[in-house]
């Protein structure tokens, strides 16, 4: 049942749901900024149509910088704007930032605490037809063992412009995930957004699906099909993989005993790993993930690539009852 | 600003010698660390601590002083002894150098010690800091410069040419890039590991204005620093000119010295060495 007091788009499980890639609010969001905050500066590495920041380039030149195609002196330079009290945004591809600057995010920025905000546009494997070099399926797994680092992965695009605002007002180094295709909008201005704070969007005791991005829609559809089945799936929006909420996510363990998470990446170190780092310390249950199964990608449309990849509602329905059964035969 | 007067060239140098013991007794009490550019650097350090930068070290924060970024962290014994000599912090926390508890870090942190403009060690990435710092004291109008310290081996890292391309673009003249040119890093000479030669040409052609100048001579490097902030369009560099391992005769010129610290025999040649200048004069504690 969905939760109510979310206050979640009406329109949800209509068809004509209205799509908007995340990446959209980045680029709202950043010109919100702009107007409210004169140290907000956005840094581009030659990708500012594609990464949405062109807007707030056209409405502030002087705080808007070029570097050209240079992620690692752009991370760099990011660093040393927030070190003099910037706080800059600092995006491109995902797999070119975090991709191609892991060392500079690391030791320049997080291990420095510098304020910077780095997007990573394009991830997941719904690119498509570049192919498998510009899909992001590593990124979160790879910066999620730097310390300092907040994590972020919103689901729709109105998230992702509440992500980016909420960004600039905490302190210290974020890293925001944004995929390329227009995604069914899930929330609204009403929903509440907290950094760290997972939500429960729909309930149910039989098992849990913590989601992450664009997919936690098809997870609340999953849902909705398994629900009438008369099996009832909790599904949890979880947008910030670090901090995680262990409260939320352990209380899912023990009162579903049975977990699916659910995410545009592989399914080793990035969401899954990090419930499951959770779960196991805390209150082992029976695990089941659908993600990219260790693998690169390669060239195809967006829907083509999922549903070869195994990362679509009926996956997600398929894993919620192996979990239920593996509860069942505990 | 003025010429100096004899007496404070000779107060400069003696600060510089001091420092040079300094490290010594640093390395010798980590027992590992970098010998050969800390020595050699340490005419470069003293004379932006105590001549060149606006700094006051009881406000390691004031927004509007000039920044040191150190984009060569394994220079962290000669900043520090530098930055202990101009007031930070005690000089008797010099020898915490690399050991646990310390806010001396092997490599320089900018969270663990006041004073520390940005964290380094991997090379390559205190060069776009600086950019950014620069670029942040021009959108703000403020009057600072930002001064950054790199090897010359470090010029391999291709992120260098990034951030100098990005700077001669934005004409950055608030930021000066001072270049420890003492011919070594750890594999041999750089010449041999990879050619840097011409270097300034290189510099030049990416808009930057270069400075030649005798890294061991208080002189030349703070009137090259002068000249530099008088340049207006673009950009400067000082490639300045050392002898790795300076003050003391065996290892001046090693790059076997680059990564190594002396052991206790060593440690006392070379204090001996620097505090008579190499035998000219009576040391003051021999």
């Amino acid at each position: 049942m969905i939760n109510k007091k979310l206050n979640l788009n009406p329109k949800i499980f209509d068809k004509d749901v209205e799509q908007v890639p995340t990446r959209f609010g980045y680029g709202e969001a950043l010109v919100e900024l702009g107007k409210t905050n004169p140290n907000v500066v956005v840094l581009t590495g030659d990708l500012s149509a594609s990464t949405r920041v062109d807007a707030f380039g056209k409405a502030f030149p002087d705080r808007f910088i070029e570097c050209g195609i240079a992620e690692q002196n752009m991370m760099g330079i990011a660093a040393g704007l927030a070190l003099s009290g910037k706080i800059p945004f600092v995006g491109s591809y995902a797999v070119f930032v975090p991709g191609r600057c892991w060392d500079q995010l690391r030791v320049s920025v997080c291990y420095s605490n510098a304020n910077v905000k780095v997007a990573g546009a394009h991830a997941g494997i719904s690119v498509g037809p570049d192919g498998a070099t510009h899909q992001a399926l590593e990124d979160i797994a790879s910066v999620r063992a730097i310390p300092n680092l907040t994590i972020i992965a919103p689901c729709d695009s109105i998230e992702t412009k509440k992500a980016t605002i909420a960004a600039a007002n905490i302190k210290g180094p974020v890293y925001f995930r944004f995929t390329r295709e227009k995604t069914p909008v899930i929330t609204t201005n009403d929903t509440p957004f907290k950094i760290g704070q997972a939500e429960i969007l729909n309930e149910g005791k039989d098992a849990a699906i913590i989601a992450c991005g664009p997919l936690v829609y098809q997870s609340l559809i999953a849902a909705d099909i398994l629900a009438h089945e008369g099996v009832k799936v909790r599904v949890i929006n979880n947008h910030t993989i670090k901090p995680l909420d262990e409260k939320t996510i352990i209380a899912a363990a023990k009162e579903t005993g049975a977990i699916v998470t659910v995410e545009e990446h592989q399914i080793t170190g990035g969401l899954r790993g990090a419930i499951a780092e959770c779960v196991t310390a805390n209150y082992p249950v029976p695990m089941e993930a659908v993600g990219m199964p260790n693998s690169f990608g390669e060239s195809g449309q967006p829907e083509e690539l999922l549903e070869k990849y195994g990362m679509t509602v009926k996956e997600i329905v398929r894993a919620v009852k192996r979990v239920i059964k593996r509860k069942k035969s505990k | 600003m003025p010429s100096l007067t004899d007496g404070q060239i000779q107060k400069l140098e003696k600060t510089a010698c001091e420092v040079r013991q300094d490290i010594i007794k640093m390395l010798l009490a980590a027992n590992s660390g970098h010998s050969a550019g800390p020595l050699g650097s340490a005419d470069i350090f003293v004379s932006l601590y105590f001549a060149v930068m606006n700094i006051d070290p009881k406000k390691p924060d004031w927004p509007d002083r000039d920044r040191l970024v150190v984009s060569a962290g394994h220079y962290a014994p000669v900043y520090y002894a530098a930055m202990a000599h101009r007031g930070y912090f005690p000089k008797a926390e010099l020898t915490t150098l690399r050991k646990i508890n310390s806010r001396l870090q092997g490599h320089p942190h900018n969270e663990t010690l006041p004073g520390i403009d940005n964290s380094s060690g991997p090379l390559g990435q205190g060069i776009s800091q600086a950019v950014g710092i620069a670029l942040a004291g021009k959108i703000d109008k403020k009057r600072y410069h930002t001064y950054c310290f790199m090897g010359d081996g470090e010029q391999d890292e291709g992120q260098v040419w990034e951030a100098v391309m990005f700077a001669g673009k934005n004409k950055l003249n608030n930021l000066i890039n001072i270049i420890d040119r003492n011919n070594i890093q750890i594999d041999g000479f750089t010449e041999d590991v990879m050619p840097l030669e011409p270097l300034k040409d290189k510099y030049e052609s990416f808009g930057w204005h270069v400075i030649d100048v005798d890294g061991n001579n208080v002189c030349e490097i703070i009137d090259a620093c002068n000249k530099a902030k008088a340049i207006n369009e673009k950009p400067t560099v000082l490639i300045c000119h050392t002898i790795p391992g300076k003050g003391v005769e065996f290892m001046e010129e090693k790059f076997e010295w680059h990564g190594v610290p002396p052991n206790p025999e060593q440690a006392k040649d070379a204090l001996h060495q620097l505090r008579t200048l190499g035998g000219r004069i009576r040391g003051e504690h021999e």
